[in-house]
């Protein structure tokens, strides 16, 4: 049961004000520097934080490469821990920081390393490992067939730097798509379009939320029905934003999301605002996952990644409801709504893999080593396999196998299931249609709070509130401040924000301490004083 | 002068000891629940619809877990049982909140994936204490009748255990690499199968329960007691399995 992944939402952004002590004040690891050559006698013990989709082939994925891997390098053993979401993986990555403890190889997001690099050296900078002749992309001393620096697709590589340093490289993409139940909108009389825009999808959407006197919808004959379920609304805000041409963000941080006026962040909550009021919208947070309604018939346009494709379809290998509540319908998948479908513009997302650096420079060519080691076509293949992810070098997407791989849409719902292998392609269709945020320590919390202002909208209609521009100033105020966004860039660091006033048992012990201290001070003070007068009397 | 230092010392431990505790005693009270003015009976509070606010006087059962000044909650009255989602509390609150502790809750009704609970909700303690005994409802499951029972504290008994899927294993691990994470298991009776769970986040793997389902085998015959979640349906969280076969 997946349900209280919901909690990590926001484990997410309160990691982000945990204070990186480590960071502020300590002396940090010296930098890294790529050694002469790799020791093959010294043993070396690495961790590698993974993350998986709730999916066991994934974790097998993981262990089978780690096998292949310590048999090529036997002094090499890595130890795996996996998550199944990326906001523990970073709220355990800060609090390791602290401790300097953290792994040696870590699945993660750009936005997070944005954070983690604000301590000293914590993370290593793998420009100068890329270009190594011996352990870089293609080096003539790695154990494996690994891609030359020309095959990594330069896209995904280049959303890893950050300063125009890289400090990851990607493992995996993919993007949102909008699985359609297109027998159900065909019974309304619609046709599917190839690309959807946002008017189409609240038109239809509306009309598909219209019930009668018992609260029996007309378009399933049931008395559940959310036509349109988006998973993610963070990136719901942050793509109609980029669609529309409006401000998120500036490169350098400073905040364009409250600050565009109508033509920004507020034309999206209206459009939220109007069409929740009509039954027409809801999101993960409120209601469920959006392939649960779709393939209970319960939906009509279900937006998740295309990572999670083998959940959304009436013969979805994956699922949380039980037999009897699938419906039978065709299920098509499209990009997510657009504003220009002449241009469509939509994310890049998907996990990237960082290296931590540590003391010992050797310890630290180990784990690129083995980061390295997941962009051989073998992993990249068999993981990408496992959802609608793509890989992210070009040797994988021209293997045979993969081309073959990709054929055989639709010959079962397994391995080639239709649906995920058209996710797939969809995004390898539309690479250069894709974007992504700009990285900057904050980025991740001003990703939540674009969700939030979306969720809050929802939420506030569904409670009958009063949505108006009033409702809206305020909703801006109450999310900079939860996120505290008016302090970005102001401590320079992911931690060591305002965190609010201390517990009063705690400022009673502090200033306890305090007063204990200016006693001592005190006394040893007077006894010195004393001492002085004593001495000086006696020399008299 | 040294005296007035050891004295403020002394006391500055005091103050620690006493900011690191917050024990009370625990009285069941016997008593039927009168509800105090403008508090929803259980009664109301099933009928209310869904996305209004709701005002109820409940006791806690169980926490699931705190973060970030949010947390999550089992609790129930004597009539019924209300799932209190990431309501508003600091960390010194949460442990304040023992079993038993009675609270006043003002938030939203909400339904997430057929799971009916309090949202956005903040609360008060109030003087009173109880306990829930488990309710048995192992003659309901798989009738309309059990969800009445939804999010109380309730027992199954002489329920078998089968394989969880085609490998014959009586368990899954949702993370079975480092078990950080849920178990699932099934349990059939009558001839019908239904599933359950160990809430990492209420049970994590160093509870009793979820190492007795560990040591669980298809064909034992168990009785559970456990908190009546639902997820697209009856999703037990459970706190406790016997082998009584």
């Amino acid at each position: 049961m997946k349900r209280f992944a919901r909690v990590l939402a926001g484990l997410l952004s309160a990691a982000f004000f945990l204070p990186l002590t480590g960071c502020h004040g300590s002396r940090g690891l010296p930098a890294f520097e790529v050694p002469e050559s790799f020791d093959d006698k010294k043993q070396y013990e690495l961790t590698f934080w993974a993350k998986n989709d709730t999916n066991k082939i994934q974790t097998a994925v993981y262990t089978d490469a780690i096998e292949a891997f310590e048999k090529l390098y036997p002094n090499i053993h890595v130890n795996i821990r996996l998550y199944t979401d990326y906001g523990r993986i970073y709220n355990d990555v800060i609090t390791n920081i602290s401790t300097a403890t953290t792994p040696n190889v870590c699945i993660t997001y750009p936005d997070h390393i944005a954070t983690y690099i604000t301590g000293q050296n914590v993370v290593a900078p793998l420009d100068g490992l890329f270009a190594d002749p011996r352990f870089g992309f293609g080096g003539s001393e790695l154990r494996y067939d690994g891609p030359d620096a020309d095959e990594m697709i330069g896209k995904f590589l280049d959303e890893c730097a950050i300063g125009g340093v890289h400090y990851a490289i990607p493992f995996m993409r993919s993007t949102e798509a909008c699985y359609v139940n297109v027998t159900m909108l065909e019974s309304m009389g619609y046709d599917l379009p190839d690309v959807l825009t946002w008017d189409f999808v609240w038109e239809v959407s509306d009309k598909a939320a219209e019930k009668d006197a018992d609260g029996v919808y007309a378009v399933n004959g049931q008395k559940t029905m959310i036509p349109f379920i988006y998973k993610s609304t963070d990136n719901m805000m942050i793509q109609q934003l980029a669609q529309r041409g409006a401000g998120y963000s500036t490169a350098e941080g400073e905040v364009l999301l409250f600050t565009e006026g109508k033509e920004g962040a507020e034309s999206v909550l209206r459009d939220v605002a109007s069409h929740t009021e009509t039954g027409a919208f809801s999101t993960f947070k409120i209601s469920s996952y959006p392939g649960n309604f779709l393939n209970a018939g319960q939906c009509l346009f279900a937006v998740d990644s295309t990572a999670g494709a083998t959940w959304m379809g009436s013969h979805a290998p994956n699922s949380d409801i039980s037999p009897d509540k699938f419906v039978e319908f065709e299920t098509a998948v499209r990009p997510v709504p657009q504003i220009d479908p002449d241009h469509p513009v939509m994310i890049s997302q998907g996990p990237s893999v960082c290296v931590f650096n540590k003391m010992d420079p050797g310890e630290v060519l180990a784990s690129w080593l083995f980061a390295q080691y997941l962009l051989t076509s073998a992993v990249q293949l068999q993981y990408a396999e496992t959802e609608g992810y793509i890989p992210v070098t070009a040797k994988a997407q021209n293997d045979p196998a993969y081309r073959d791989y990709l054929s055989r849409s639709g010959e079962d719902d397994g391995d080639h299931y239709r649906v995920k292998i058209e996710a797939t392609e969809l995004l390898l269709d539309h690479i250069g249609d894709t974007f992504v945020t700009p990285v900057f320590n904050g980025s991740a919390s001003l990703r939540d709070a674009a969700g939030q202002l979306v969720e809050n909208t929802a939420k506030s209609v569904r409670r009958k509130e009063n949505v108006d521009g009033a409702y809206f100033e305020k909703l801006y105020d109450d999310v900079v401040s939860l996120y505290r966004l008016d302090q970005l860039g102001r401590n320079g660091a992911g931690g060591g924000e305002a965190d609010g006033p201390l517990p009063g048992t705690a400022v009673a012990l502090l200033v306890g301490i305090a007063s204990v201290w200016v006693l001592m001070g005190a006394y040893l003070l007077t006894e010195y004083l004393r001492k002085r007068i004593r001495s000086s009397g006696t020399a008299k | 002068m040294k005296k007035l230092v050891a004295i403020l010392l002394a006391a500055l431990c005091l103050l620690t000891l006493a900011a690191c505790s917050g024990k009370e005693e625990a009285k069941n009270d016997t008593a039927a629940d009168v509800k105090g003015e403008g508090v929803m009976t259980y009664a109301e509070y099933a009928a209310a619809a869904l996305d209004s606010e709701v005002v109820v006087e409940t006791y806690v059962q169980a926490k699931q877990s705190w973060w970030d000044n949010k947390a999550t909650f089992y609790t129930q009255d004597k009539d019924g049982g209300y799932f209190i989602y990431e309501m508003a509390c600091t960390e010194d609150e949460y442990a304040k909140l023992v079993p038993g502790t009675k609270i006043k809750v003002t938030g939203f009704k909400s339904e997430w994936a057929g799971e009916v609970e309090i949202t956005d909700a903040k609360y008060e303690i109030e003087e009173g204490n109880y306990v829930a005994p488990a309710t048995d409802v192992t003659d309901k499951l798989g009738t309309d009748a059990l969800v009445d029972f939804q999010n109380r504290f309730v027992s199954f008994k002489g329920m078998t255990v089968e394989a969880y899927d085609e490998s014959g294993a009586a368990f899954a691990y949702k993370n079975d690499v480092d078990k950080t994470d849920d178990l699932y298991f099934k349990v059939s009776k009558d001839g019908k199968t239904y599933d359950f769970c160990v809430e990492f986040y209420l049970t994590g793997a160093d509870t009793p329960v979820y190492q007795a389902v560990e040591g669980l085998k298809v064909g034992d015959v168990i009785d559970m007691e456990g908190f009546l979640y639902w997820y697209e349906g009856a999703n037990p969280h459970i706190t406790s399995v016997a082998v009584s076969k």
